[in-house]
C-alpha cells in the first residue's frame, strides 16, 4: 500500500468541474471538445456504473437517515398515524435521567476505549520480532477481533459469573461485576476491549513495517533509544496509524451495542445503558418510535461532528 | 526495525522474550480457552463443580450434537450462510462498479457522491434502524432472510466502494487508456481490465464483509422475530437465556458461531490484513 503510483495526483481545483473530460493530461496538449461523442458516451457508462450502488445506498442509507431526523419531531407508535410534536421528544430527552445515565455512560465508553490504541501499540511493538512462528502467535493475538459480539459477550459473561467464573477463580471470592451498577459499565467495556486492542495492534503491526529504517538508525546514531526514540522518531511516523486507530475505536464506542445487550441488557436498573441501547429499547419495547429517533439524531450529532473533522482531513489529503 | 531485533540482545534477555511469548498468549486467550475447554464438558461435571479441572471425560461429541439437534442451531448457521453468501458477492459487485466509476470518470458531483460514501460508513447505524425497519415491513420482507440481505448489502457496498475507488485510483491509469485506443468499450474496460487487477482488493473485502455480516447481531433483532430468519448470533444469543446453566451449550454455540470467521481469517489472513489496515499507512 505504500507505493502511490503518481498517475493518482490530480490538477487542482477547476479542472473537475469539465464534464466528461477524462482525468489525465492530454499527451499532445491539443485542446478537447466541449462535449464530444466519447465524452458523453463515457458520461453515459458512469452513470450506469454508479446507479445500482447509489439507489441501494440512497433507499437503505441516505433516505433512512434523513427520515430519522423527520421522524424525531413526530410521536408516533409505528402503527398509527404519526403526529407532528415539534421539539417535544428533545425536551422530554432532556428531562430524562436515564438519557444523562446514557450520555455519561457514553462518554466513559469513549475514554476507557480509547486504551485500545495504546494497549495495541504496546502489544505490536513487543510482537514486532522475527522469531521461529511469530506469524502464527500474531493470528492468535489478532483472533478475539474476528469474534461477534455476541460470542465475546457470552465469553466474558462467563467470565465474570460469581459463582464459577475464572474472575471469581483468580479474585478468590465472587464478584458480581455485571450485576453491580458500579462495576458493569467498565466490566463490559473490559469485554470490548479485547476484540478492539487486538484490532488497534494488527493496524500498529501493518505501521511499524512503514517505518522509515535510515531515520532510526540516524537517531540510534545520535544516542537516542527507548522511550526518547519511540517518543520522538516513531511515533510521528505512525501518526497516520494512530489517527486510523482513534478514528475506529471511537466509532466503535459510539456503535457499542452487542455486548451491552448480550451482558446486561442495558442493566442493573438501566445503570449500563448507552445512547445506542437506550434507542432501540424504546424503539423495541416500548413503541415510541418517535421519541427513540431523537435519541438517535442525538447519537448523530456526536458522530457527526466526528465525520466533519475526519472528511475534511480526507479530502484535504487528496488534494 | 524498532524495537531493536533481538538478534541484536543479550543472550538471557532474548531467552526470556522467547519463553515470554506463550505465556502472554495463553493469558491473552484464556476467556478463549475457557470456552473452548468447558465445549468438551459434561454437564455433570458441571453442576459437581468441576469447571477449571482438567475435563475427567470428554463430551466433546454429545455436547455439540446436543446443541445441533436440541435447539435449531444448524437452522440458525444455515441462515446465516444463506444471508452472509449473497450480501458479500452483491456489495463487492455493486461496489466494484461504482468504485471505478469514481476512480475512472471525471463528472459533477463525484466528489459529493464518493463523500457519501464515505460518511455513510461513519453513520451510527441505530440512525438507520426506525426506517429501515418500517421499510422492511412494508415491503413485506420483515423476518425474512431476504430483508436481511438488502439492508447488509446496502450498507456495506458504501464501505467497499469507497475500498475499491481508493484501490483502482492506484492503478496507472494508462491502461484505461490504451485500452480505448485499441477499441474497447466501457465495460470492457471495467470487465477485462480493471477487474482482474483489483482481483487482491476483492479477496481482502470479501473476507472482510463476510466477517462484518456474519457476526452481525443488531440487524439480525431489528429485522428478525422468532426461528424463521434468525442467524446464528441470534440462536446463540438465546442459548444463554433458554439454558442458564447449560455452559457447556453455550459455549458448544459460541464456537460454532465462531468458527466460519475464525476460519475465514486463518484461511486467508494475508488477505485479511491487507484489507482491514488499507488505508491506515497513508493518511
Amino acid at each position: 500500500m505504500t507505493h502511490r503510483v503518481d498517475m493518482t495526483s490530480e490538477p487542482p481545483g477547476g479542472g473537475s468541474e469539465r464534464a466528461g473530460a477524462p482525468r489525465a493530461t492530454n499527451p499532445h496538449g491539443r485542446p478537447r471538445r466541449r462535449v464530444s461523442p466519447t465524452a458523453r458516451r463515457q458520461r453515459r457508462a458512469a452513470c450506469l456504473f454508479l446507479a445500482p450502488a447509489c439507489i441501494m445506498v440512497a433507499i437503505y442509507v441516505v433516505w433512512p437517515t434523513l427520515s430519522t431526523i423527520r421522524l424525531s419531531f413526530y410521536s408516533w407508535d409505528g402503527m398509527s398515524d404519526a403526529n407532528f410534536i415539534g421539539l417535544a421528544n428533545y425536551i422530554e430527552l432532556f428531562h430524562a435521567p436515564t438519557f444523562y445515565t446514557a450520555l455519561k455512560n457514553n462518554v466513559i465508553w469513549l475514554a476507557l476505549f480509547l486504551l485500545a490504541p495504546p494497549m495495541g501499540l504496546a502489544i505490536a511493538l513487543y510482537l514486532n520480532q522475527a522469531v521461529a512462528g511469530m506469524r502464527i502467535v500474531k493470528s492468535l493475538f489478532f483472533a478475539p477481533f474476528v469474534l461477534s459480539g455476541v460470542v465475546v459477550g457470552l465469553i466474558y459473561s462467563w467470565f465474570y459469573d460469581p459463582t464459577f467464573g475464572l474472575l471469581a477463580l483468580i479474585a478468590g471470592h465472587g464478584i458480581p461485576v455485571l450485576g453491580d451498577p458500579r462495576y458493569a459499565t467498565p466490566g463490559i467495556i473490559f469485554a470490548a476491549l479485547w476484540p478492539q486492542t487486538a484490532y488497534c495492534m494488527i493496524l500498529y503491526l501493518t505501521g511499524l513495517t512503514t517505518l522509515n529504517s535510515e531515520q532510526i538508525e540516524a537517531a540510534r546514531m545520535e544516542g537516542a533509544k527507548g522511550w526518547t526514540l519511540l517518543w520522538h522518531v516513531i511515533l510521528p511516523q505512525l501518526r497516520p496509524t494512530t489517527f486510523m486507530a482513534v478514528v475506529v475505536t471511537v466509532i466503535g464506542a459510539l456503535r457499542s451495542f452487542d455486548l451491552i445487550s448480550v451482558m446486561t441488557g442495558g442493566g442493573p436498573f438501566e445503570s449500563s445503558t448507552v445512547l445506542a441501547y437506550y434507542m432501540y429499547d424504546q424503539a423495541i419495547k416500548y413503541y415510541r418510535l418517535g421519541y427513540s429517533a431523537a435519541i438517535a439524531v442525538v447519537l448523530f450529532a456526536i458522530m457527526l461532528l466526528y465525520i466533519v473533522y475526519h472528511l475534511r482531513r480526507l479530502l484535504s489529503s487528496e488534494h | 526495525m524498532f524495537p531493536t531485533p533481538i538478534d541484536k540482545w543479550k543472550p538471557a534477555p532474548r531467552r526470556l522474550y522467547k519463553l515470554s511469548l506463550p505465556v502472554a498468549l495463553i493469558i491473552w486467550l484464556l476467556p478463549m480457552i475457557a470456552v473452548l475447554m468447558t465445549s468438551v464438558r459434561s454437564s455433570e461435571e458441571l453442576s459437581e463443580g468441576n469447571y477449571w479441572g482438567w475435563p475427567k471425560h470428554f463430551a466433546l461429541v454429545d455436547n455439540y450434537r446436543e446443541a445441533l439437534t436440541t435447539s435449531p442451531m444448524l437452522h440458525y448457521f444455515w441462515n446465516s450462510v444463506l444471508i452472509t453468501v449473497p450480501s458479500v458477492v452483491c456489495a463487492i459487485a455493486l461496489a466494484a462498479m461504482a468504485g471505478f466509476a469514481l476512480a475512472i470518470y471525471r463528472f459533477p458531483g463525484n466528489s459529493a457522491l464518493f463523500a457519501t460514501f464515505v460518511a455513510g460508513n461513519f453513520v451510527p447505524i441505530q440512525v438507520l434502524m426506525i426506517p429501515v425497519r418500517d421499510l422492511t415491513l412494508k415491503l413485506g420482507l420483515y423476518n425474512t432472510v431476504g430483508g436481511l440481505i438488502l439492508f447488509h448489502l446496502s450498507f456495506q457496498t458504501g464501505f467497499c466502494a469507497l475500498f475499491l475507488r481508493n484501490f483502482i485510483k492506484q492503478l496507472p491509469y494508462e491502461l484505461v487508456e490504451a485500452a480505448r485506443i485499441e477499441g474497447a468499450n466501457e465495460w470492457t474496460v471495467f470487465f477485462r481490465i480493471i477487474l482482474p487487477l483489483i482481483r487482491p482488493a476483492l479477496a481482502a473485502l470479501a473476507i472482510l464483509v463476510f466477517t462484518f455480516v456474519w457476526n452481525d447481531y443488531f440487524w439480525a433483532l431489528c429485522l428478525t422475530q422468532g426461528d424463521d430468519a434468525a442467524p446464528i448470533t441470534v440462536g446463540v444469543a438465546a442459548l444463554k437465556g433458554q439454558w442458564t446453566t447449560a455452559w457447556n451449550l453455550v459455549s458448544a454455540g459460541s464456537i460454532l458461531a465462531a468458527l466460519p470467521s475464525v476460519a475465514m481469517f486463518f484461511a486467508m489472513q494475508k488477505h485479511f490484513v491487507a484489507g482491514l489496515t488499507f488505508g491506515a499507512t497513508k493518511g
